[in-house]
């Protein structure tokens, strides 16, 4: 009877698992990360390059306000050099101020600023785009369901047939992966879209893959040395638990076999 | 009457007792005048527990060295936390980024949240199977109910404080509920928002409360383990030991088995927070609060769910609201409710099946409580309740009363040896 009952629960597990991830209708696009699995690593190339297209792309309508330029050249992101950094951050302009006399006044833009954002408030980030608001990216890769593989799967997710039961008001596109295969985001990657100086073919999957990777280390910055400690930790876990598991048998031995 | 005889009345006091420690040396000088040293050899090192105790009696060491590290965390985090609405979401995020280790804090912070349930779930199922509420030890079993309802009342106060979109409409529909109360409950709804809304004024609030209350739990902790060692730790054969030959001392064979066991269970943590460390949680929380637009669907963290599913089997507010409430305290009423005088379910072949049922139950209603409350999953919820409070209310008086026990065993001593003739069948969890 208990035996029943186990199998019983095993199978409900199952049963339950299952439907718990069948709640996304359609299957995402599985990417192979590099920052998957055990050991997952950022490829650094990959993720200069994902600026680049956030820089050049993305960011006229999407803000990254937790990000600051210096985070483009630390540990464990795409590790642009010092200068680099500098000259990137000197591309933009800040507010800053009030100065002596009270006055603001823009400055250049250091490493230590946060990232410019490109409307001032939300309600003007929405005028822009027709009434919707481009969220900002800093941590989207963790406010979705599937993560890296569900923003892949929206930016590859237009086609252009439109099934024939959907009809899409004006400024409205057919995604196949949002909720009502609809996005108020015009199809922002085509091949070709940014120019890669590094040679890499800039088709729109490759460009669309650095710029996932590009916010998934944005969302986890310290993606990399969470799994190398938590690798760490594990191994040094298993070799305790083991030992203290001999110990245990030892201390045990006499009180086990008296009966 | 002479003075002499009313001399006779009085008796000697020993204001002054500052002798007996068993050890000697500067030890033995600060024992002599505050006893902690012989406490600790009296209640951990000699101290007596049955030799059978397996590694479901793990989860009471565990469930303290999660609370223990979730007071250290939470105190690390508390160190750049701003509770107010504006800054919350980007203070959490601050921490995550650019504090030292904060993405680590605040990982273990949340996962051990989770953890704990899982430990406290493992805890209180130990104590359903193997009778441990029963005579003497009713006490603890209600002081473990306590504990129980007060880190409800933590957990959801905690997840509210990042003020994600499921911390705020989390906080919007459980504090709403006490609106069904009749003619106040309005009024009550408003005084724990302190505004109109969930807003900044609530959030500051929650966030003195889910300290204060965690606080209250190692208070209550402290009375469990007191009356823990007052009427002694039960075990799987259900019987209390007689003499030597049915215990060990705590230390070192308790603590070390304990080691064993508390190490896996941080083997697991460690895995789950490091690889795979937003599993538990909800993605939505990554998005800031925003009272304008409502989520899809507002589900609570896993470990409320089966209590979500019985709040919404029932269609009435007030009645869901009480339903769920009791739903828990009527665990309190179990040694009252179960009078057989045997406690561990490996001698009672229907309540042993009563309680696998029981779990199975509990595994039904976390599903239904993540599924929109409509369709087969209402049903499933509501039939979920109906054995859920049938458990307590009408099996365990009527099972107690007609069910036959097996054959015991006269000690713990002769359990083992029964268990070792293979007289005895139960799992095996050493
Ligand atoms: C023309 C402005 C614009 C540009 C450029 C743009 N977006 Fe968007 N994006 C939007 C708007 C507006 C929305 C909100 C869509 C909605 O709510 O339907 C959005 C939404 C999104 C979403 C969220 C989908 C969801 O699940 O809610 C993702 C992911 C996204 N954009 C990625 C990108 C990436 C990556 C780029 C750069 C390669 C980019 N966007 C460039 C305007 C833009
Ligand atoms: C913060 C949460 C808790 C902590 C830290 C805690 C701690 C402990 C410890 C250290 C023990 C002794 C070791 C053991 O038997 O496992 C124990 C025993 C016990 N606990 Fe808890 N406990 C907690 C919550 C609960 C809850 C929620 C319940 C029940 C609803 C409960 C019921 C019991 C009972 C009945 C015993 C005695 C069991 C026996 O002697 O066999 N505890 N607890």
């Amino acid at each position: 009877m208990i035996k029943i009952f186990r199998t019983f629960l095993i199978v409900f597990f199952f049963l339950t698992q299952n439907s718990f991830s069948e709640v996304n209708k359609t299957d995402l696009i599985k990417v192979n990360w590099p920052f998957d699995g055990f050991f997952g690593k950022f490829d650094k190339a990959s993720l200069q390059r994902g600026f680049q297209v956030y820089k050049e792309v993305c960011a006229s309508c999407h803000s990254m306000r937790h990000l600051s330029y210096r985070n483009l050249g630390e540990k464990g992101g795409p590790e642009f050099s010092k200068e680099e950094v500098k000259a990137i951050a000197s591309q933009f302009e800040v507010q800053d101020g009030p100065n002596q006399d009270g006055e603001m006044f823009t400055r250049t833009a250091l490493p230590s600023d946060k990232f410019v954002k490109p409307y001032s408030n939300s309600n003007a980030a929405r005028a822009a785009n027709g009434g919707a608001y481009p969220p900002d990216m800093s941590v989207l890769v963790k406010a979705r369901k599937g993560g890296a593989n569900y923003v892949y799967s929206v930016l590859m997710g237009y086609a252009d047939e439109i099934p024939s039961n959907i009809t899409l008001e004006e400024g409205v596109y057919f995604n196949k992966y949002m909720t009502g295969n609809k996005i108020r985001m015009p199809k922002p990657i085509n091949d070709g879209s940014v120019e890669y100086t590094d040679g890499t073919n800039a088709s729109e999957e490759q460009i669309s893959k650095d710029v996932v990777a590009f916010l998934t280390w944005a969302a986890e910055p310290h993606l990399e040395a969470r799994k190398r400690t938590g690798f760490k930790s594990i191994i040094y876990l298993l070799i305790l638990t083991i030992l203290g598991f001999i110990i245990k048998k030892k201390i045990w031995s006499n009180i086990e076999t008296k009966v | 009457m002479s003075e002499y005889s009313e001399q006779e009345k009085f008796k000697p006091v020993h204001t002054n007792k500052v002798d007996g420690s068993p050890y000697s040396g500067v030890i033995g000088w600060i024992d002599n005048r505050l006893p902690i040293f012989r406490i600790f050899k009296h209640e951990y090192l000699d101290f007596q527990v049955p030799k059978t105790l397996n590694y479901f009696w793990s989860f009471g060491g565990i469930l303290m060295l999660c609370l223990i590290f979730l007071i250290i965390t939470g105190l690390a985090l508390g160190m750049h936390y701003k509770p107010s609405a504006d800054e919350a979401f980007d203070s959490v995020e601050k921490i995550m980024r650019d504090v030292n280790f904060g993405w680590l804090i605040r990982y273990a912070h949340m996962n051990l949240a989770s953890f704990f349930f899982i430990a406290v779930y493992l805890h209180i199922f130990r104590s359903l199977y193997y009778g441990s509420y029963k005579e003497p030890r009713q006490l603890m079993w209600l002081l473990g109910i306590t504990i129980f309802f007060l880190m409800i009342a933590t957990a959801f106060l905690g997840y509210t404080l990042p003020w994600g979109q499921m911390s705020y409409w989390g906080a919007t529909v459980i504090t709403n509920l006490f609106s069904a109360i009749p003619l106040i409950g309005e009024g009550i709804v408003t005084w724990l928002w302190g505004d109109y809304s969930v807003g900044d004024a609530a959030l500051n609030r929650f966030y003195v409360l889910h300290w204060l209350i965690a606080f209250l739990i190692v208070g209550i902790v402290v009375f469990h383990v007191i009356a823990l060692h007052i009427v002694g730790s039960n075990n799987p054969s259900g019987i209390e030991p007689k003499d030597t030959r049915d215990t060990v001392s705590f230390s070192p064979f308790t603590t070390s088995k304990d080691l064993v066991g508390m190490l896996i269970f941080i083997l697991i943590f460690v895995a789950v927070m490091m690889f795979a460390p937003n599993y538990l949680g909800h993605p939505d929380n990554y998005i800031p609060a925003n009272p304008m637009v409502t989520p899809a669907h507002i589900v609570p963290e896993w470990y409320f769910l089966p209590f979500y599913a019985i709040l919404r089997a029932i269609p009435d507010k007030l009645m869901g609201v009480i339903a769920m409430v009791s739903s828990i305290a009527i665990l309190g009423l179990l040694p009252w409710l179960d009078f057989s005088k045997v406690r561990s379910s490996v001698f009672r072949p229907i309540w042993k099946q009563c309680v696998f049922l029981f779990v199975l139950d509990f595994f039904l209603l976390m599903y239904v409580g993540a599924m929109p409350a409509e369709g087969i999953y209402l049903v499933l919820g509501r039939l979920g309740t109906i054995y859920w409070f049938a458990f307590f209310l009408v099996l365990a008086p009527l099972v107690s009363r007609y069910e036959k026990p097996l054959p015991m065993p006269q000690s713990i001593n002769e359990y083992m040896d029964w268990k070792k003739k293979g007289k005895i069948k139960t799992f095996n969890f050493t």
